[in-house]
Order: C-alpha cells, then structure tokens, then sequence
C-alpha cells in the first residue's frame, strides 16, 4: 500500500508545521508565565533599591549590576581570545592532524558541565592564586567556559567568508593580517556576533560556576575582587531558600526582559553595521 | 621574436627589453610537474595571450608572474621570474609589494560585498592612505580608466554586487588600476560575460595596454586572435609555440598548434 505523495505532502508539512507551533508554544508559555508572576513586583523601587532581609524585601539594584558585569568581563577576556585563536586556526595554519585535534578538543570542552568549570575556577582561581570569590575570579571562570562556543562559532563564520575575498585582497599587495582586519572580519562580523550572543547568554543563565567562583554576595561590588551575585543567582538562592517567591519571579521577568533587549540591541547594531558597511 | 624594441613606446623606452621574462621555469604541485621548461617574454605595453586546452598549465604560469601559487601547500618552483630584470623569486622579494606591481583580474567578478567607492580605494587604505583629496582623485581617475565613470559616478554607494556582471568585473579592473599596478594579469577575465560584456572587455583591454603590460589567459581563441598581440599555446605543461599572434595563428610552427586552432584538437 502506498500513499499518495500529494496525502504525504499534507501530512508533512501538517508535522513541521505542528513542531514549529509547538515549540513556540512552550517558550510563550513559559514568557507569560514568568512576566505574569513576576512583573506586579517589578516597580522603579526594585530596580533601584539595595535587597533587603535576604531578598525578602528592597529591590535587585547591585545584582543587576553583577550580572551585566560578570558575562562582560568574561566576554572581554573570551572574545579576544577566542576570535584571535580562530583567526590563527583558519588563516595562519593549515589543516594538519594537529589542527584536527584542536579543534576536536574544543568540540570536547563546549561539551562539559559549566560545574566542572567551576570546580576547576574554585580550585585554581578562587583557591591558588588567592582570587578569593570575586567578579575576577567569575569573569575568569565563565571566559573559559564559554571559550569554545566562541571559537567555535568565530571559526565557522571565517570559514564562511568566501576564499575569492582572501585572494582578492592578497593578490592587491594586503599582507595576511590586512586581509584579516579588513576582509575577513568584517564580513564574519555576523557569526562572530551570535558567538557572542551565544556566549552571554550562557553567561547570564549561568549558576553553579558562578555560585563557585563568584560567590554569592548581593552587595555592589567596588572591585574586581569583590564577590557578586547575578539574578541567575539570586533567582535559584530565592527560590531554592524559600526566602521569597514573589521576588524570585520578579528577578526572573527582569533578567528575560534584559535579555530580550539584549538580543534586540545586537540584532539591530549588528545590521546597522552592516548597512552601513555596504555604503 | 625576442627583438621588438622598435614597438616599445616612447614612455616606456628608458627601460628596454621584455616587462617580464619566465626562464627555464619547472613547476611542481607536490610530485606533479604542472609547468616543464617554459621560457617566454611577456613584452612591455603589449597584451600577452596564454592559450590552450583545460589543465594545460596556463593559469599556473599567469599565477607564477605573481607569485599567487606561493598559497598554495607543497608548490615548488625552479627557474627564473624576472619583472624588469629582478629575480621575483629571490629571497629577499617583498610578495606584497611584488603582487602591488603585478595586479590580478580574476575569472569570476569578484567585488567585495562593500560600496562601488570602498571596493575601489580597497588597496589605497590597504596601504594606508588616508588624504581625502587623493582618494577622491584615485577613485575617479580608476573608474575612468576602466570606462565607469559615467555609469557609476552617481552610484559610488551603491553595493557593488548590485552592477551587472560586466560592470563588476570592470569594476575589479579599476580597483587593480587604483594600485597603479605595471602588470595585470588576467584569468579567463570574460568567461563568465556574454558576447556584448566580453566584447567591452576586450576593448577596455587594448585600451589599457598603452600604459600597461597585460597577460591574458583565455580558452576562446578568437578573443586571443582579437586583442593580442604576442601567443603562446600550451599543452600539458609545455610551451609548445610563443610568437607573434598573427604568425601562431596564421602559420603556426608546431602541427599540433595547428590542431589546435583549427578546432581539431582541445
């Protein structure tokens, strides 16, 4: 027996159709759920205020600040590192076992729980070098936890850059690092962007490696070696304590909404660079 | 052949001789020997044709005359490369510097993704010049010179991948004019065109030879016999025949040249 193609047709996209509304589904459902939860607490006052009792009461203010510090700082350190080794795995070398190898061992570390990052930052960081728990020694962890996914993606959208540009440019006298800054960067801007994107995303929604390295401190920082506590952080504390759940949820709606403008920020600088590079 | 001096113009008459001179010239890719014993001229102000059939080692001699195959893994080249008598293969040749003089067109347009102007002043601000005034005067002077100015002085901004093909790829020219090269080597430059784009080409090409020495290579004969003036045909590594267009295509020496360019062969 054998269906119609044009029955399968139907039914095909009926599928796709159905998984794509399905997913959607859930992430509206679990948007709504949070903002509905948590925005009648979210207020000026909460924003603004230092936590008191805990997080009982007051506001997020110092935390908030942790969390746009921590992933900056890793960011700061993983994205030099990351785009540099990129831009050396794909333009200086050339493809050999031992590139191979790299590159699978980067695969390996994307791989690996964000714990054992932050056992590895608890011992090193925070125990030997006497970082103590500090943004330092957070901004340091998570760099190296989401180093791969940098390089990773960095790498991918070189690669993607056609090789007619590289020649281009080489055959007009550009050395490789010129081709580098003026070819192959600008035009892998965009992937290179969503490794960022990527990156702090994993930065912000992370917990246990920062709990481990950064500590869990909900006061503002005034150096790099003062611990901080990021919403991620104080949403798990809040909740997992029972201290308060209307501010757990309230934490939540702030952190969705400042990823969402996040996001929104990047999407748009992005194309506006691109815009304007095509001018 | 190797006396031609009296076609030499009087702008380039100080430095006599042949532009560029290949010698003796052995290339490897790996254990594959892709060039066997070439020795040509390519004469000053005059358009060099590279013909022959697919694989034939013609890409891989143009590529010599800039050394692009030096990106290539496991190249290996013996011989001498000479640009107005200086060994470009010599250890202490500056590649980029080299590649500034002797410029490339390459077979599919290939503008980056960038504004008409930025494509144009690519190699100036490569080189660092920042001076308004005088990348204003390049851009201009360069589009000129490959016949765009008047299509694209109101469209400097416009994407380049927006032109049609054939202003593309003269469009590549032009950025290559704006490095002031002496040399451009050109890649089968018309095969992605259509007979009336190829046509504008090939013009622009005899234009160009007056302040240039340009090296074409090219798989369509008759573009050779039009716009040449000086041709060699390969086959399989060697160099079979080099003389004067009209002799190699008229009263070719070699029976397979003959074969050749009568179509029996190739």
């Amino acid at each position: 027996m054998r269906i119609p193609p044009r029955q399968v047709q139907t039914l095909v996209v009926g599928m796709l159709g159905g998984a794509t509304l399905l997913t959607l589904a859930v992430l509206v459902f679990i948007v709504v759920f949070v903002l509905d939860k948590g925005l009648p607490v979210v207020t000026w006052t909460f924003l603004a205020a230092n936590p008191e009792d805990m997080g009982r009461a007051g506001g997020i203010f110092p935390i908030i600040v942790g969390t746009l510090l921590l992933p900056l700082l890793a960011l700061g350190i993983a994205l030099p590192l990351g785009v540099g080794s990129a831009v050396y795995l794909n333009e200086y070398t050339r493809e050999t076992q031992m590139t191979r190898i790299i590159r699978f061992g980067t695969d390996c570390l994307a791989g690996i729980p964000s714990i054992i990052f932050g056992l590895f930052g608890l011992v090193f960081f925070v125990g030997i070098l006497h970082m103590g728990w500090s943004l330092l020694s957070g901004g340091l962890t998570l760099a190296i936890m989401i180093l791969p996914t940098i390089i990773r993606t960095s790498e991918e959208a070189i690669r993607a850059v056609p090789q007619a540009y590289r020649e281009v440019s080489c055959s007009m006298g550009a050395t490789r690092w010129e081709t580098v800054r003026k070819v192959v960067l600008p035009n892998a801007l965009p992937g290179i962007v969503t490794g960022v994107m990527l990156g702090a995303g994993r930065c912000i929604s992370e917990t246990a490696a920062v709990i481990f390295t950064a500590g869990t401190v909900a006061q503002m920082p005034v150096s790099a070696f003062d611990s901080v506590r990021t919403m991620a952080v104080h949403f798990y504390l809040l909740a997992r304590e029972g201290i308060s759940g209307e501010n757990a949820y309230g934490t939540a709606a702030v952190l969705i909404l400042a990823v969402l403008i996040l996001n929104t920020v990047a999407y748009w600088t992005m194309h506006a660079f691109i815009r304007r590079k095509a001018r | 052949m190797s006396n031609h001096a009296t076609q030499i113009p009087a702008a380039a008459a100080a430095a006599t001789g042949p532009k560029m001179r290949v010698e003796r010239l052995d290339l490897y890719y790996g254990a594959f020997q892709a060039l066997r014993d070439v020795s040509m001229p390519f004469a000053r102000n005059h358009i060099t044709a590279l013909i022959g059939p697919s694989g034939c080692g013609k890409s891989t001699l143009l590529r010599v005359l800039n050394r692009m195959n030096d990106l290539i893994p496991g190249v290996l080249v013996q011989g001498l490369v000479e640009l107005d008598g200086c060994d470009i293969y010599a250890p202490d040749t500056d590649v980029c510097e080299l590649r500034t003089r002797v410029g490339m067109v390459f077979q599919r347009p290939n503008p980056f993704p960038l504004s008409v102007r930025d494509n144009i002043l690519f190699g100036l601000r490569v080189a660092g010049v920042r001076n308004r005034g005088r990348l204003d005067e390049t851009l201009e002077r360069s589009l000129r010179s490959a016949w765009l100015w008047e299509n694209l002085k109101d469209r400097l901004n416009d994407p380049a991948i927006d032109l049609p093909l054939d202003q593309q790829q003269r469009l590549c020219i032009a950025r290559l004019l704006a490095v002031s090269p002496e040399v451009i080597l050109m890649d089968e430059p018309c095969s992605a065109l259509d007979p009336i784009a190829t046509a504008k080409i090939e013009e622009l090409m005899i234009g160009l030879k007056r302040d240039y020495t340009i090296v074409i290579v090219t798989h369509n004969m008759q573009q050779a016999a039009r716009i040449s003036d000086f041709t060699g045909y390969m086959l399989l590594g060697d160099m079979v025949e080099f003389g004067p267009t009209t002799k190699v295509f008229t009263d070719p020496g070699d029976v397979r040249t003959q074969d050749y360019i009568s179509g029996r062969y190739g």
